[in-house]
């Protein structure tokens, strides 16, 4: 379980989130949504520890603040956005960068594994920075994958914290990120994404957060808070939400269904 | 067994680590034989082998002999182990920190500084209160030299880093700043300076392992050797900064901690270095840089590695500065020079893509 309460970051001397709540639960993926500027990055990067907030924060019944960094790495593994290598390793040698220390066999079998898993297991001889974005950003999912491989160990969830993890990738590698993080949550695991494409938040989150000018509009499941209503506020614009036309009620959202006629300013929405 | 890994079954990924590990020992060897070469040459004719025959056979060693072979050579190579070992792994520690592969206590300013520190040592000590002298002794120069190179690396590392991001191009223009400003400072002190100051300063600016001596091997070989053992611990946090310092965060990695001992042990390291030996410059880029083409990044062997290199090139230099001009000496600082700058050079263009070696 997840937890957070009241959180407020200010950068500067602006405030970036003001006190919103925000929770997940294990065995399920929680989308983070909502137009450019809203303080979904800004809230993922409070609960893995990246920047300072204040508020009340619990994962897993503990305060991460106390733990140690080590400990922290054992509970939780984050993708950023965007990385950056600094010198010429190799795929594998990126992937067990993020092992914990104590490496063994077993652990040379998980970032093998891991790299199958994100489909570039016949890469791990190739230089990083030779790899196209979206390779690199799957060689990256692949290694924090190796941090967490349980998604539970002794009995306690382990969590993924994902950044806009399908931001660079085509649609074939898109679905195969966003089953890997389905897949981990199925196993008992707690996923946390921060998403930009709506239609995939629909079709893999079981819990959705959507965020305008720093708070939260609402969570819940998609089918309850994927609204016309909520949406059309949360980013200026008027969007239609639609129901598939199958038994399994997810929603769906066409980008182009609007006219040009009826994207209207945010304050008149 | 790990759980979903077990099936699988992929071509072993190369283990650059083996290698890397191998290569400690064929460095070893290295070590050895340039510290037989530098035992064994020098402008007295005084040989290894004819002493060890000497001793073998059960004859006394000539007092020239002697002296020659313990209270020169002996301490020179000691000492020159400790500095090439330090300057190197100070060169590697300080790349990884700051994430490029051209940082180096030389280029940006530390080695600078701690001269400096050793400059005040050398002209302002006398004026320390009795009781400071009595307590520092012999270390008080290595120690100044300690400090100088700490300050000027917090300063650098305060400049060129905003919010937890470092400026490669600050941080080399704060060092030329630093380094200027310490040179500024050691002109006021070297025009204070008398004639026997001004012959030690004259040390610095070449750097040399002339003046070697079992005192100066005392005073600083147990800062360095220190720095050098805490450093071999930096190994993981350094392949995890390689990421940024948020993900070195995300992997367990206590990174202020990780940041406070690497720039501890750069600036402990360099101050003794140059305290002992001067300003020898390109022994902390070239070893590293050669490594990593050898064998890899991954500073858990880098490190090591680099202090084994370094400090086989480190002597080889001093014998090379030794025979060059013969019976007279060539300072190190010159040696390594007139080779370390071409390769610099070299992994410039090599950089930008211009030279592909």
């Amino acid at each position: 379980m997840l937890s957070a309460e009241n959180v407020k970051v200010t950068i500067g001397s602006t405030q970036i989130l003001h006190g919103l709540d925000f929770s997940a639960q294990h065995s399920a993926v929680t989308a983070i949504v909502g137009p450019n500027g809203s303080g979904k990055t800004t809230l993922l990067k409070a609960l893995t520890g990246d920047i300072e907030a204040s508020g009340t924060y619990r994962l897993n019944g503990c305060d991460p603040a106390q733990l140690k960094p080590w400990e922290l790495a054992a509970m939780r593994g984050v993708l950023p956005q965007a990385s950056v290598l600094a010198f010429p390793f190799t795929v594998v040698e990126v992937v067990r960068i993020g092992l914990r220390s104590g490496t063994s066999g077993d652990h040379a079998q998980v970032v093998m594994a891991a790299l199958a898993k994100v489909g570039l297991a016949s890469y791990a001889n190739r230089f990083y920075q030779e790899l196209s974005g979206g390779e690199q950003q799957r060689v990256q999912l692949a290694r924090v994958l190796a941090q967490v491989w349980h998604p539970v160990e002794r009995g306690e969830p382990r969590w993924l914290f994902l950044d806009e993890p399908v931001a660079s990738l085509d649609i074939a590698h898109q679905l195969e990120v966003m089953n890997i993080a389905r897949d981990f949550a199925t196993a008992g695991g707690g996923v946390v994404a921060v998403m930009h494409d709506l239609n995939l938040t629909a079709m893999f989150a079981d819990s959705v957060a959507i965020l305008s000018q720093g708070r939260l509009l609402q969570q819940g499941p998609p089918a309850k808070v994927m609204t016309n209503e909520t949406l059309s506020l949360a980013y200026g614009c008027t969007l239609q939400v639609n129901t598939e036309p199958s038994e399994t009620d997810a929603r769906f959202l066409l980008p182009h269904a609007a006219s040009l006629n009826d994207i209207v300013p945010a304050k008149s929405a | 067994m790990v759980a979903g890994a077990d099936h699988i079954d992929y071509q072993a990924p190369v283990d650059r680590m083996q290698h890397a590990r191998r290569l400690h020992v064929w460095l070893l060897l290295l070590l050895v034989a340039v510290s037989l070469a530098s035992l064994t040459y020098g402008a007295t004719g005084v040989t290894l082998w004819g002493t060890l025959a000497k001793l073998w056979a059960g004859e006394e060693l000539t007092r020239t002999e002697a002296v020659v072979l313990f209270d020169i050579r002996l301490p020179r190579l000691f000492l020159g182990i400790c500095v090439g070992a330090a300057l190197a792994v100070s060169g590697a520690v300080m790349q990884g920190l700051f994430r490029n592969p051209l940082a180096d206590p030389g280029i940006v300013g530390i080695s600078a500084g701690a001269g400096f520190g050793a400059i005040v040592a050398i002209v302002l000590g006398a004026l320390l209160p009795v009781w400071i002298s009595d307590l520092v002794g012999n270390q008080l120069i290595p120690l100044a030299a300690f400090f100088g190179g700490w300050g000027t690396t917090l300063i650098l590392y305060r400049v060129s880093t905003r919010r937890g991001r470092t400026s490669v191009a600050t941080m080399l223009l704060a060092g030329i700043a630093l380094a200027a400003l310490a040179a500024a400072f050691s002109g006021v002190l070297i025009y204070m300076a008398d004639d026997q100051q001004l012959r030690d300063l004259t040390f610095w600016a070449l750097g040399s392992l002339a003046g070697s001596s079992w005192t100066k091997f005392v005073a600083a070989a147990p800062i360095i050797v220190t720095a050098l053992i805490a450093s071999f611990f930096l190994g993981r946090g350094l392949n995890g900064l390689a990421l940024g310092e948020a993900t070195a965060a995300h992997i367990g990695i206590s990174v202020q901690r990780m940041k406070n001992l690497a720039i501890l042990c750069v600036a402990a390291a360099t101050g003794a270095a140059v305290a002992v030996s001067g300003g020898i410059g390109f022994i902390g880029i070239v070893v590293p840089h050669l490594l990593r083409l050898a064998s890899g990044p991954d500073h858990r062997t880098l490190l090591i590695n680099s202090a084994l290199l370094g400090a086989s090139l480190l002597l080889a230099a001093d014998v090379i500065g030794r025979a060059i001009i013969s019976p007279a000496e060539l300072p190190i600082g010159i040696v390594t020079a007139i080779i370390g700058a071409p390769v610099f050079l070299w992994i410039l263009l090599r950089r930008r893509g211009i030279v592909d070696m």
